[in-house]
């Protein structure tokens, strides 16, 4: 289980009062949570509850009916854009369907965000970048394999490496074992502990698988009716005597 | 047509007019995205010309073949060449290679685009600081544009080659005497509607395309249905775009 040291340090981001709906299907009402700078946050929630729409709304793909949602201080919805693409370079997001571009090796959908941002000076080496990214997550022999011939837990990795490149400092994980096995989602869910760890990264955890939550969370928030209905520890939580709390344990 | 099917159909051309004024809003302002549209070209003209060339060839051949009997029973065969050559480089060949790319370029680009959807590649794209509109949509619209009338001239050439063919094999002509006979009745006047309409064309196939793949629901559904319907939009389109033209040329005498 991952201790929590981070009650003490300053939040990177704060979410208030944050309200969501398509049509008359209300999502999130009045959630809010703050993500401590080095945490690993997990949002706990029945599918369709709003998890996916809560990190959408973080790195600005999906835009808030109200509600304020702030990253290292800046109000997201009013930035411009091209301050939420420097926004972007700091906050990285692993999607649940990896989103590996199907038409690009493994080297190129690794450059592809790199040439995105250049930065002349950090670009004399990208294949040291790349290969550097792709030894954290065990996979540097697949540089120029195509995403169709890796197996899934490899594509995962592989587009965990590519939220690395550009060194993040908070990383959205959109249910990152689902459709793994129980070995290879234990692998990935050691895998972001490591990151947590190596680079000091801030991870908000979209899941609900119970052992990548065990392995992963420094705290826990349990969405339920589109409201924080509990947030606690690993160990807190599992001794809840609330059923809907108990439920996602059980 | 039903109340809802005519509401659906009036929407989906808001949005279609919507999304293209976001090109025209997008493509001409930095960042300029010339590596990919370069690639696009290369895939678009490249995977298209062998389809359309040896579809040129034949048509030149074919209609020569069919239109020998009705010149001939006007004593008219030596007109062959002209007639045949003016059918098809103002008509024939613009609107069949531009059908051919609404097939093929109209269902790649939405079969492409819709998958990437469904796979959240493009959500991907626009996360790691990329405007995917403008790296998917804005090169493969001015990619069409470009590589239509390019196209539709290497058909017009193939197909006035195998209108040469087709001439020979009913009587003896020299490929000089052709040629000649090509060009006194064929004028600038009839190649340039059929360049400019073809730029038309490749926009239309192109934001077509994007359209139906950008805005594709449903999962790998969605993304059979955005092909599907691509192709059909984009065949219409073609005939519509193809309809004003002539109107338009008649009406500034451009004959």
């Amino acid at each position: 289980m991952n201790e929590n040291p981070t009650n003490t340090r300053p939040s990177v981001i704060q979410i208030k009062d944050l309200k969501k709906s398509f049509g008359e299907n209300y999502v999130l009402r009045n959630f809010n949570v703050d993500l401590k700078e080095g945490e690993n946050l997990v949002v706990l929630g029945k599918s369709g509850s709003g998890k996916s729409v809560l990190i959408k709304c973080i790195i600005g793909l999906m835009l808030p009916d109200s509600g304020s949602v702030q990253v290292f201080g800046d109000e997201v919805t009013d930035l411009s854009h091209d301050d939420l693409d420097s926004m972007r370079i700091k906050v990285g997001f692993l999607f649940q369907s990896n989103a590996l571009y199907d038409s690009m090796t493994v080297r190129e959908n690794l450059e592809f965000p790199l040439r995105r941002h250049w930065i002349k000076s950090e670009m004399t080496n990208v294949n040291d970048m790349v290969m550097e990214a792709l030894t954290n997550v065990g996979l540097a022999e697949t540089v120029d394999m195509t995403p169709a011939e890796l197996s899934g837990g490899m594509r995962k990795r592989i587009a965990l490496a590519r939220t690395l490149i550009l060194k993040p400092k908070i990383i959205l994980y959109d249910e990152p074992t689902t459709g793994l096995d129980p070995i290879t989602g234990k692998e990935i869910s050691h895998l972001m502990l490591d990151i947590q760890k190596k680079y000091n990264t801030s991870s908000i955890i979209i899941s609900h698988d119970m052992n990548c939550v065990k392995i992963t969370a420094n705290r826990i928030v349990v969405l339920i009716d589109g409201v924080c209905y509990a947030t606690g520890t690993y160990d807190e939580l599992s001794k809840s005597t609330d059923i809907r709390v108990k439920q996602f344990f059980d | 047509m039903k109340s809802s099917a005519l509401n659906r159909l009036l929407v989906e051309t808001g949005e279609l007019y919507s999304f293209a004024v976001r090109f025209f809003r997008e493509g001409f302002r930095p960042r300029y995205e010339i590596a990919e549209l370069i690639r696009q070209c290369f895939y678009i003209g490249n995977k298209t010309l062998p389809l359309v060339g040896l579809t040129g060839f034949i048509m030149g051949l074919v209609i020569t073949i069919q239109s020998h009997p009705s010149l001939e029973a006007f004593g008219a065969q030596s007109w062959l060449p002209s007639v045949v050559s003016v059918s098809l480089v103002r008509e024939i060949v613009p609107v069949i290679t531009a059908l051919i790319c609404a097939g093929k370029i109209g269902s790649g680009i939405g079969a492409e685009l819709g998958s990437m959807k469904v796979t959240e590649q493009i959500d991907a794209m626009e996360v790691s600081g990329t405007n995917p509109f403008k790296y998917l949509v804005v090169t493969r619209v001015f990619a069409a544009m470009l590589m239509l009338p390019l196209l539709i001239i290497v058909c017009d050439t193939i197909s006035l080659y195998g209108s040469f063919l087709g001439t020979n094999m009913k009587q003896v002509i020299t490929f000089h005497l052709f040629v000649n006979q090509v060009f006194e009745k064929l004028s600038f006047g009839d190649v340039l509607p059929s360049i400019i309409k073809s730029f038309f064309f490749g926009f239309a196939i192109g934001i077509i395309g994007c359209f139906k793949g950008f805005n594709t629901t449903n999962g790998t559904e969605g993304v059979g249905r955005a092909a599907n319907s691509a192709v059909v939009a984009c065949t219409f389109v073609v005939f519509i775009i193809d309809l004003m033209a002539a109107q338009i040329a008649d009406i500034l005498h451009i004959t």
